[in-house]
C-alpha cells in the first residue's frame, strides 16, 4: 500500500523562509536548510521549497540553495517559483532538485508542461494550481494570488495532466493560512477526475484535518506550512495520529 | 572506484550525495576509460526509455557496458529507468533494452475515477524480500522507499526477483540475477533505507 504523503512547505524569500496569511502579511520563520533538514530527520515524506521572490537575480542563489539542501537531505525535493523555461529547470534539477513545479507560466504557455515533460519526464513535473472560490466556482488565480482568470480549476487541472503533469499541487487562496482544514470538496473533485496524484493544500490547522483531506477529499498528499514552521504540529505525532485512523503513512 | 554512469538522464548528484553520506567514494561519469576500470557501477535514470537506450547508444555505453557486466561480472544496480533499461523491452518505447535479463517493462494499468492508484506511482510503499541475498543485510523491518514511476518491470524467471511491492497488483521492484541488480525506487531518496541498500551494494557485492 502506497503511503499517504505528509509535505511541509518552505517558502522562500530572499533566501529565508517566510509564512503569511491568505497569500498575504508575511512573517519569517526561519532558515530553509536547517528546517528542511529538521523535517527530513521528523519524517516529512517530502519537501516543497516555492521561492515566492523570484526575479532572474535571485534565480541564481535560489540555484544555490537547492544544492545546499540537496546535500542536506535524503528525501525528495520540489522546487517552485519563476520558472519560464526549460534552462531555469535545468538548473535546479543540476542543482540537486527532484521535481520543479510551475504555475502562472504554465497557464500563459500550456506548452510549457508537455516541454517538461518530454525533456525530463512527467515525474518531476508538478502543476501548482491557486485557486479561489467565487459565487459557487473555484477559478485559477495567478502571481502569487494576485491575478484572476476565467479558468475553471477542474478544466485547468484536466488540461495540465493531458498535456503530461505528472502531479498537480492544488492550493485553496480561501483556506491558505486560516488553519481552519483543507478545502475537501473541490480536493476530491479534482482527484477524483484525474489519474495523476493530487497533493492538497491550504488551511491545515489540527492533525484532524490532514485525516479529512485523505479520507474524504482523496488526496494523494497534504502539504502545510506554518503549523510545521511554528511546531503547532509536529511531523511523528502527526503520523502516528494518521496511522491510529488507518491511514497508511511511512513511520 | 565506484562510477555512477552518466548519460544525461536523472538527478546523478543525488546519489553521489548519499555515497559520500556513508563515506564512499564515488565518480559521476560517462569516460569508457573509467567505467573499463570501475569496481562497481550504478545506472540511474529519470525519464524514458528510449531517451535512455538512445543516449547510451551515442555514448557508444551499450557495448562497453555489456562487455564489463556480462563478460566482466562487475556488480552493478539499476535505479528506476536504469533498471528498465536492463530489461529487454519496454512498452514506454520501441528500442531494444539492454537485454540482460529475461524481463519486459509493461506500464501501469491507469484506474481514472477511482483514486486507488494513481499513475505515475508517487510516494513510499513497502517491499516484498522475496530472496534474502546479501544486498538485504540487516534491513530495517518494514523497509520503505521511495517510487516514482509509470512503468514496472515484469520478470520472467521468478528466481530473479529480489523484491516485490504492490500498487495494484504484485509487481518486481527488484530483480537480482547473478551480478545484476536493479530496483524500481529510489535508494538516493529513501532516508536510512536507501542508505543501508547502497551500502550494502557497496560492502557486499
Amino acid at each position: 500500500m502506497l503511503a499517504k504523503r505528509i509535505i511541509p512547505c518552505l517558502d522562500i524569500k530572499e533566501g529565508r523562509t517566510v509564512k503569511g496569511v491568505n497569500f498575504l502579511n508575511i512573517r519569517d520563520a526561519g532558515d530553509p536548510v536547517e528546517l528542511a533538514k529538521i523535517y527530513s530527520d521528523d519524517g516529512a515524506d517530502e519537501l516543497v521549497f516555492l521561492d515566492i521572490s523570484a526575479t532572474n537575480e535571485r534565480r541564481k542563489a535560489l540555484s544555490a540553495l537547492v544544492a545546499k539542501i540537496a546535500k542536506t537531505i535524503n528525501i525528495p525535493f520540489t522546487v517552485g517559483g519563476g520558472i519560464s523555461k526549460i534552462d531555469d529547470v535545468s538548473v535546479l534539477l543540476d542543482a540537486g532538485a527532484d521535481k520543479i513545479s510551475v504555475n502562472t507560466s504554465a497557464v500563459k504557455n500550456p506548452d510549457l508542461i508537455s516541454d517538461l515533460a518530454k525533456q525530463f519526464g512527467s515525474q518531476c513535473v508538478v502543476v501548482a494550481i491557486d485557486i479561489k472560490l467565487e459565487d459557487g466556482d473555484w477559478y485559477v488565480y495567478l502571481n502569487g494570488g494576485s491575478v484572476k482568470t476565467n479558468l475553471l480549476a477542474t478544466d485547468w487541472a484536466s488540461q495540465a495532466q493531458q498535456l503530461g503533469a505528472g502531479e498537480i499541487l492544488l492550493t485553496s487562496m480561501n483556506n491558505d493560512g486560516t488553519k481552519n482544514g483543507f478545502a475537501i470538496d473541490i480536493t476530491k473533485k479534482i482527484s477524483q477526475s484525474l489519474s495523476i496524484p493530487v497533493i492538497a493544500s491550504g488551511g491545515a490547522g489540527k492533525m484532524e484535518h490532514f485525516a479529512g483531506v485523505f479520507k474524504h477529499g482523496f488526496a494523494d498528499a497534504a502539504l502545510a506550512a506554518s503549523v510545521f514552521h511554528f511546531k503547532e504540529i509536529e511531523i511523528p505525532e502527526l503520523k502516528k495520529y494518521l496511522l491510529s485512523n488507518k491511514i497508511p503513512v511511512r513511520i | 572506484m565506484v562510477v555512477i554512469i552518466d548519460y544525461g538522464l536523472g538527478n546523478l548528484g543525488s546519489i553521489k550525495n548519499m555515497l559520500n553520506k556513508i563515506g564512499i567514494q564515488s565518480e559521476i561519469s560517462n569516460d569508457l576509460e573509467k567505467i573499463n576500470n570501475a569496481e562497481k557501477l550504478i545506472l540511474p535514470g529519470v525519464g524514458s526509455f528510449d531517451n535512455g537506450m538512445s543516449s547510451l547508444n551515442d555514448l557508444n555505453l551499450i557495448e562497453a557496458l555489456t562487455q564489463k557486466v556480462i563478460i566482466e561480472k562487475t556488480p552493478i544496480l539499476g535505479i528506476c529507468l536504469g533498471m528498465q533499461l536492463m530489461t529487454k523491452n519496454s512498452q514506454e518505447g520501441t528500442l531494444p533494452g539492454l537485454g540482460w535479463i529475461n524481463a519486459e517493462t509493461k506500464k501501469f494499468k491507469t484506474h481514472t475515477n477511482t483514486r486507488k492508484f494513481p499513475v505515475p506511482q508517487m510516494g513510499w510503499n513497502y517491499i516484498d524480500i522475496k530472496k534474502n541475498t546479501p544486498i538485504c543485510t540487516d534491513f530495517f523491518s518494514e523497509s520503505k522507499f521511495y517510487f516514482v514511476h509509470a512503468y514496472y518491470v515484469e520478470t520472467y524467471n521468478p528466481d530473479d526477483v529480489l523484491f516485490q511491492s504492490q500498487y495494484g497488483e504484485n509487481y518486481t521492484s527488484g530483480f537480482e540475477y547473478k551480478n545484476i541488480i536493479g530496483v524500481q525506487f529510489h535508494p538516493e531518496k529513501s532516508h536510512k533505507y536507501g542508505m543501508k541498500l547502497l551500502r550494502n551494494f557497496i560492502n557486499n557485492y
